[in-house]
């Protein structure tokens, strides 16, 4: 392996900046790492060598030329297959948009773009984001570079499987329900949540809009944060992003601390359902929270219980809507003759897996006439009270802390029968997209029992995204300290 | 068995309601920055958001919502402070999303009320709500005996109109008007046309489909205290046919419950060369449109001083105007309705103001002008004429300068390009031989000619002098005043 792919985003920046490193040695000795490893990882769905290289070649060019260069000048960035990048296709993990190319740019790969970021390769993901292992993917399941029989969590499985296998210094992914935490918890890297409407979902395909929050994923905090700021802040073109200053994250991740800062641990995340090791290591980073002076109570949310189900009537009526333009009509796949109706028919038949259908049908029941107020309606009610207990949590301290969740990567195939067993590994994630809060995931270690990642979620305010990382900067580098070493290095998955 | 009207309604009590659809002018479409001429190339307006790509958001104009409001106002309708876009979820080819963004419990006006004069009466139609969504791609299917998605070979969608902003108004359902149902119905249309026209918000046109209605009809015995059930007539494009719908489906309705049937909750189709309807769907499955808010658009709450500022900005309305006119200009109902059908209001206003007389103004735009609009077949006001100039024709006969044969040739020149009328009086040489010398020598000629016709004059035969008359008329090549040449033979002979 390349000692290009074992460095952190901020130093590959720092060195394409000052010509130490050309942009394309960095990208190739990335799609170098791809060829080597990704037919075992199965991260990427397609790999831009070509468009990367130039990309690369035109930040090496700005250089030359004495042009100002971005925060990510010259390196890599896997993004996940929703993004709609001009030149590389977006299948969203589905089969029924096999082939399709999108016309157009998302506003955050866009920014990326300009920032100098090579857009290295589109990665898996479960189909539309639904789902918590990738084994939804139309392609076939990724594998977790800790142990390849394991699932690297889900939906951005993908991503967090290439960041964890340096196939990628960073990554984006959407968060719906956790879809970017967890992956990151299950592969030992650092995954963030941002504020919904902290930046851009234009060009991200939707999977239930109200919930829908593009993220960074990063081997480090620092890095995470470095994309977290590149890729975000209002945009005209889609209206419910915040027109308000991008929280200063990057600034926040370079002085870790945590002293005098008030920290509520959630009481209703613990228990029956938890592996021993997930709470072993949460343990332990309480414990290291409070040797850095900050002051942990416990606190009650009470109807957090109810966010797994409201998000279960939420978000698939938001998907019976999103995906009913899947049709076979205008794109994507096609599939037998006849009427227009027997074509739509057809097309979704054959192009939907059976969790995306399953959430359409889930969706239509609960919007249906008659039915509405009793599901919809009272999800949406829960999604109040949820927010009011966030509130009330916020008004006594600072950030919330939980396992992001609820135990290690699990076998492939493991749960692939069992939804609802599947469904709670968003557990603890969901509580903030239902209320559209800021969360993080940082690796808190290996559980002593199966010798796999653990996280620790923290969650802050609405447009507080700065205290997520100030706390995650602080315990990353307590432990980092502690080990010797980046937890990352005892990956074996791949050698 | 068929019912005819009369008789049908010496029985029934027609009930009606009507849902207009009008496309707003704005420059750009609902949701994205597209613009919504039309008539272009199919497909060749449309970006992302209005084909419904995948990743693609809408974002809402806020002269569409500003445009609303002002139809609302004007109708007399209450604005939200607050109220959110829904998605109406159906499957439809030409609906690029498979949902329209429309509005469903929450739209932004509600409860108003427009006045329509019919026969001399005023009706109130109330308004039930206004409300903003987006209008659906258009298909055209080829193939097939309907023209319709059954049956057809293949269909084409058109894009361009996708997305373009619609206003939906609906009236609360309109009793009592029994046998002037249908003619109250059309002159609501007609009305809220004007009121459209009037706030520039449209430009209304029912052959073009910026403007679409679908009528709501039921009847019921009289005296049975409840309505019956109504059909919704689809496919219903000009004023005349709005009037032909009603009239149509209460003797279709009669005839059903004369023969003991029941009346069928429907969509029907109006045809407009037989002037009947037809049942539109064989199955009638009941729609659920899973309505729920829209999550991808923040909600709409109209700041109270914009909401204000729109209703001091709103123009004079159709019924303020014609109020004020049938006062100033001393007309009579009828005669402001052949104004108003003869789409002349503005310009006899406009010639009025240029300084015309109101009766001299009408006469001209009412007879001359729209005979000529008629012959090519464009509205009055497309004419190339302008008030100022019918004006200064009129002017020019009261001043006796042109007598109405010469006004007439000088219209028709300045229609046709020849300049100002002014400009062809003096081009021609049109205006009236006042001089009297020049008419005496032409008169002298005319009486040498004619002795024959002198003599009858002097006999007493005063109306002889009419050949006279038309001698010189023809030697002056008309530009004589008439009667002062008849005065002028008749002095001579004496």
């Amino acid at each position: 392996m390349s000692e290009l792919t074992t460095q952190t985003a901020a130093e590959l920046t720092a060195a394409v900046s000052v010509g130490e490193v050309s942009a394309v040695e960095v990208t190739q000795a990335h799609l170098d790492r791809i060829a080597a490893v990704d037919a075992r990882v199965k991260a990427f769905l397609h790999v831009n060598k070509e468009d990367a290289l130039a990309q690369a070649r035109d930040v090496d060019r700005r250089r030359a030329a004495g042009e100002p260069l971005g925060a990510l000048a010259g390196v890599p960035v896997a993004v996940k297959d929703l993004f709609t990048t001009v030149g590389a296709p977006a299948t969203c993990g589905s089969k029924i948009l096999d082939g399709w190319y999108p016309p157009y740019e998302s506003t955050v790969t866009r920014r990326l773009r300009d920032a100098g970021a090579v857009l290295i390769g589109k990665t898996n993901m479960d189909e539309f984001a639904m789902g918590s292992s990738t084994e939804n993917s139309g392609f076939g399941p990724s594998h977790n570079p800790w142990d390849l029989t394991k699932v690297p969590g889900g939906s951005s499985g993908g991503s967090a499987a290439a960041v964890a296998a340096y196939e990628a210094p960073l990554a984006l992914g959407t968060d719906t329900g956790g879809s970017i935490r967890q992956p990151a918890a299950v592969c030992g890297i650092v995954g963030v949540k941002p504020t919904y409407g902290g930046n851009s979902r234009y060009g991200v395909v939707a999977f239930a809009s109200s919930l829908d929050t593009p993220g960074p994923l990063g081997r480090t905090v620092l890095d995470a944060a470095l994309l977290h700021e590149a890729m975000s802040g209002h945009d005209p073109m889609d209206s419910t992003s915040i027109d308000a200053p991008v929280p200063p994250v990057v600034e926040a991740a370079r002085h870790g601390d945590v002293a005098g800062l008030r920290i509520g641990i959630v009481s209703e995340f613990s228990g029956d359902g938890y592996q021993p090791g997930v709470m072993t290591r949460f343990t332990e980073a309480v414990e290291l929270l409070e040797s850095l002076g900050a002051k942990v109570t416990e606190i009650s949310c009470p109807h957090f219980k109810y966010a797994l189900p409201a998000y279960y009537l939420i978000a698939p009526s938001e998907v019976s809507s999103n995906l009913a333009r899947f049709d076979g009509m205008r794109y994507g796949l096609r599939v037998g003759g006849g009427s227009a109706e027997e074509v739509m028919a057809a097309s979704r038949a054959a192009g939907f897996g059976a969790e995306v259908k399953r959430r359409i049908m889930l969706g239509t029941y609960a919007l249906s006439s008659g039915y509405y107020d009793a599901y919809y309606g009272k999800a949406q009610q829960v999604r109040t009270l949820i927010i009011r207990d966030f509130d009330n949590a916020f008004s006594q301290v600072d950030v919330l802390i939980s396992p992001p969740t609820p135990t290690t990567a699990f076998d492939i195939g493991e749960r692939a029968d069992d939804p609802m067993a599947m469904y709670l590994a968003d557990l603890c994630t969901i509580p903030s997209n239902l209320a559209g809060n800021a969360a993080i995931s940082v690796p808190t270690g290996l559980a002593p029992e199966d010798g796999l990642p653990t996280g620790l979620q923290v969650m802050a305010p609405p447009l507080a995204d700065d205290r997520l990382y100030r706390v995650a900067a602080a315990v990353e580098a307590a432990f980092t300290t502690r080990w010797g070493h980046p937890l990352l290095t005892e990956a074996k998955g791949l050698s | 068995m068929t019912v005819m009207y009369e008789e049908a309604l010496q029985r029934y009590e027609p009930v009606f309601g009507l849902e207009t659809h009008v496309e707003l002018g704005t420059v750009t479409k609902m949701f994205c920055g597209c613009v919504t001429t039309f008539g272009a190339e199919p497909n060749t307006q449309t970006c992302p958001v209005c084909l419904g790509l995948p990743g693609s958001l809408p974002v809402v104009n806020e002269r569409a919502i500003e445009y609303t409001i002002k139809i609302g106002l004007a109708l007399n309708c209450s604005i939200a402070t607050w109220c959110r876009f829904a998605r109406k979820n159906y499957f439809y080819p030409d609906m690029p999303k498979n949902f329209q963004i429309s509005q469903y419990d929450e739209p932004l006006c509600t409860d108003g009320y427009l006045d329509v004069a019919v026969g001399g009466k005023t009706v109130r139609v109330g308004i039930e709500r206004v409300h903003l969504e987006e209008d659906t791609g258009k298909s055209l299917h080829v193939g097939g005996a309907t023209g319709r998605i059954q049956g057809a070979e293949y269909s084409l969608v058109d894009y361009n109109r996708a997305g373009i902003p619609l206003v939906e108004i609906v009236t609360k359902p309109v009793p009592g008007t029994r046998y002037l149902a249908p003619e109250v119905a059309k002159a609501y249309v007609t009305e809220l046309r004007d009121v459209l026209r009037s706030l520039d918000v449209s430009d209304v046109r029912m052959e073009e489909g910026s403007m679409r209605c679908d009528v709501n009809t039921s009847i019921s015995l009289i005296g049975s205290g409840t309505w019956g059930t109504r059909t919704e007539t689809k496919n219903v494009n000009s004023l005349r046919s709005v009037e032909r719908a009603v009239h149509s489906e209460i003797e279709r309705q009669a005839a059903v419950l004369d023969a003991g049937n029941r009346v069928i909750q429907e969509t029907r189709h109006f045809h407009e060369d037989t002037g009947v309807t037809t049942s539109g769907r064989s199955k009638e499955e009941a729609q659920d449109y899973r309505y729920f808010p829209e999550p991808d658009l923040v909600p709409v709450a109209p700041d109270a001083d914009w909401v204000e500022s729109i209703r001091a900005s709103l123009p004079e309305l159709p019924s303020a105007r014609r109020a004020r006119l049938i006062e100033s200009w001393s007309l009579t109902e009828l005669d402001f309705e052949a104004l108003r059908n003869a789409g002349a209001l503005d310009a006899v206003e406009a010639t009025v103001a240029a300084g015309a007389s109101p009766a001299d103004a009408r006469k001209w735009w009412l007879g001359e002008l729209a005979r000529r609009a008629n012959d090519s077949g464009t509205e009055v006001s497309d004419l190339p004429i302008t008030p100022a100039a019918v004006a200064r024709v009129s002017a020019l006969v009261a001043a006796g300068t042109l007598n109405d044969r010469l006004a007439r040739q000088v219209i028709e020149a300045v229609l046709d390009g020849e300049g100002t009328p002014d400009e062809v009086v003096a081009a021609r040489g049109l205006a009236v031989v006042s001089d009297d010398s020049a008419l005496l020598a032409a008169i002298d000629e005319a009486i040498a000619a004619n002795q024959d016709v002198v003599a009858r004059i002097r006999d007493g035969k005063v109306q002889a002098a009419g050949v006279l008359v038309g001698a010189v008329m023809r030697a002056t090549r008309g530009k004589a005043d008439a009667a002062r040449v008849k005065d002028l033979i008749l002095e001579r002979l004496a």
